[in-house]
């Protein structure tokens, strides 16, 4: 695929990594406005309820609830499912980071980023100090 | 079992005579939010205080949304604008990944921190904190940058860290030296928590940490913050999930607003005289963070 004399400079990584994020955000932001099409055609009349805070049903809080739900095709967890694919562009990108330093041979930042990764996923996986 | 629509009374003078005649259903409420979301996206971009630290204001004062889910659909809009401007950022080349991915030890575990925090204080003290950074925020957007001489003294731990680098300038690659690490690391904590105790992206914060403590480029700190920014707020992104403040009716016309009008914001800005923008901007945000302070110590909110 690469040739062997392919340099995995950081500008080249960068540009990759800037197009997926775009790509990533594309994507989310077409999900979440079909799920917000869905969402107010049937929503659009009835009463909003931001003033008092109840918080999401359990489903919309965890990544696998989210997951499980979109293919019900209710506004709602269309939108959530767009939500969580924002929420994952900096995670892919701090995990295409590792795969890049890697191949850069640095072990330094492998190990760094690997932190930062690991941060990210204890959060996403419902982890609070 | 409904609850009660929300405090719209300003709304409702704004789309009808008599405030009792009717109150705004969701459709009508997501096109305002929307709306209002595209203009401070605009506004944010344009003047580069960042659009979401103006929603959360909106949304409570205006709109009369609980604050804490206010918090969690600004946070996922910084998340979109974040990762929407990196491409553009990286074609210049100023990003210093290495520096940016070091400190985000110290703004992701803050984050996590901070959204730890919230979770645990009553909303009308996330009102008043929130508008003591905002008052701050427009303190430092309408205050010129001092200059500041570089740097050409190599520093032990940043040399270590691999963060003196070059930028392109217009008269070629310029090279720089990085210091204050320690300092540096210690702001970004800060930073990390104010993120993910407010749901902003404090990219004013980072930028002063590497800008002024590390002596890091201008252009360099710029878009190594705006780097930062979404893998911070996807670290807060996952405990806000976890509690139940990311609504997605609510989130839904922010992040498309804000996203929208942040990417309208950035095409303009190559051709507008910013100053007195700033100006204006930084006035009302400020009127904002009274107006938050104020409703916080009464209980409002």
């Amino acid at each position: 695929m690469n040739k062997p004399a392919t340099r995995w400079t950081d500008q080249r990584v960068e540009t990759i990594i800037g197009n997926l994020l775009r790509a990533g955000v594309l994507l989310a932001a077409a999900v979440v406005a079909l799920g917000g099409v869905i969402f107010l055609v049937r929503h659009g009349c009835t009463m909003p309820q931001y003033a008092r805070f109840v918080g999401e049903p359990f489903e919309l809080r965890t990544v696998s609830g989210i997951v499980r739900r979109a293919a019900s095709f209710r506004g709602r967890n269309i939108i959530q499912l767009g939500l969580l694919l924002l929420i994952a562009t900096p995670v892919a990108r701090v995990a295409f980071s590792v795969v890049a330093f890697a191949l850069e041979r640095d072990r330094l930042y492998v190990g760094v980023t690997l932190i930062v990764l690991a941060v990210l996923l204890f959060s996403l996986a419902g982890g609070h100090v | 079992m409904r609850a009660p629509a929300p405090r719209a009374e300003f709304i409702n003078e704004l789309l009808t005579q008599d405030p009792r005649a009717r109150t705004v259903n969701t459709l009508e409420l997501t096109l305002l939010i929307w709306l209002g979301s595209l203009l401070a996206g605009f506004l944010g971009s344009l003047t580069g205080l960042g659009g979401g630290i103006v929603i959360t204001p909106l949304l409570t004062l205006a709109f009369g949304v609980d604050i804490r889910y206010a918090i969690g659909a600004t946070l996922v809009s910084v998340i979109a604008t974040s990762s929407g401007a990196a491409a553009a950022y990286v074609k210049e080349g100023f990003t210093n990944i290495r520096i940016g991915m070091f400190l985000e030890i110290a703004t992701t575990v803050g984050a996590v921190v901070g959204a730890s925090i919230a979770a645990r204080l009553p909303a009308s003290s996330i009102a008043v904190i929130f508008g003591i950074v905002l008052l701050y925020s427009a303190y430092m957007a309408s205050r010129p940058s001092p200059p500041r001489v570089a740097d050409d003294h190599r520093n032990r731990l940043a040399t270590l860290l691999k963060f003196d680098s070059e930028y392109p300038t217009t008269t070629g690659l310029q090279s720089y030296h990085v210091r204050g690490v320690p300092t540096g690391f210690s702001l970004m904590f800060v930073a990390g928590t104010l993120s993910g105790l407010l749901g902003i992206g404090s990219g004013a914060l980072k930028v002063i940490a590497m800008d002024q403590a590390m002596r890091v480029p201008f252009k360099v700190s710029t878009t190594t913050s705006n780097f930062m920014i979404g893998v911070t707020a996807a670290a807060s992104a996952g405990v806000y999930l976890q509690r139940g403040y990311i609504d997605p009716g609510l989130a839904m016309p922010v992040m498309l607003g804000v996203l929208l009008g942040s990417l309208l914001g950035a095409r303009v800005l190559a051709r507008t005289r910013t100053a007195s923008l700033r100006l204006v901007f930084g006035l009302v945000v400020a009127i904002m963070a009274v107006e938050m302070i104020y409703h916080g110590l009464t209980g409002k909110i």
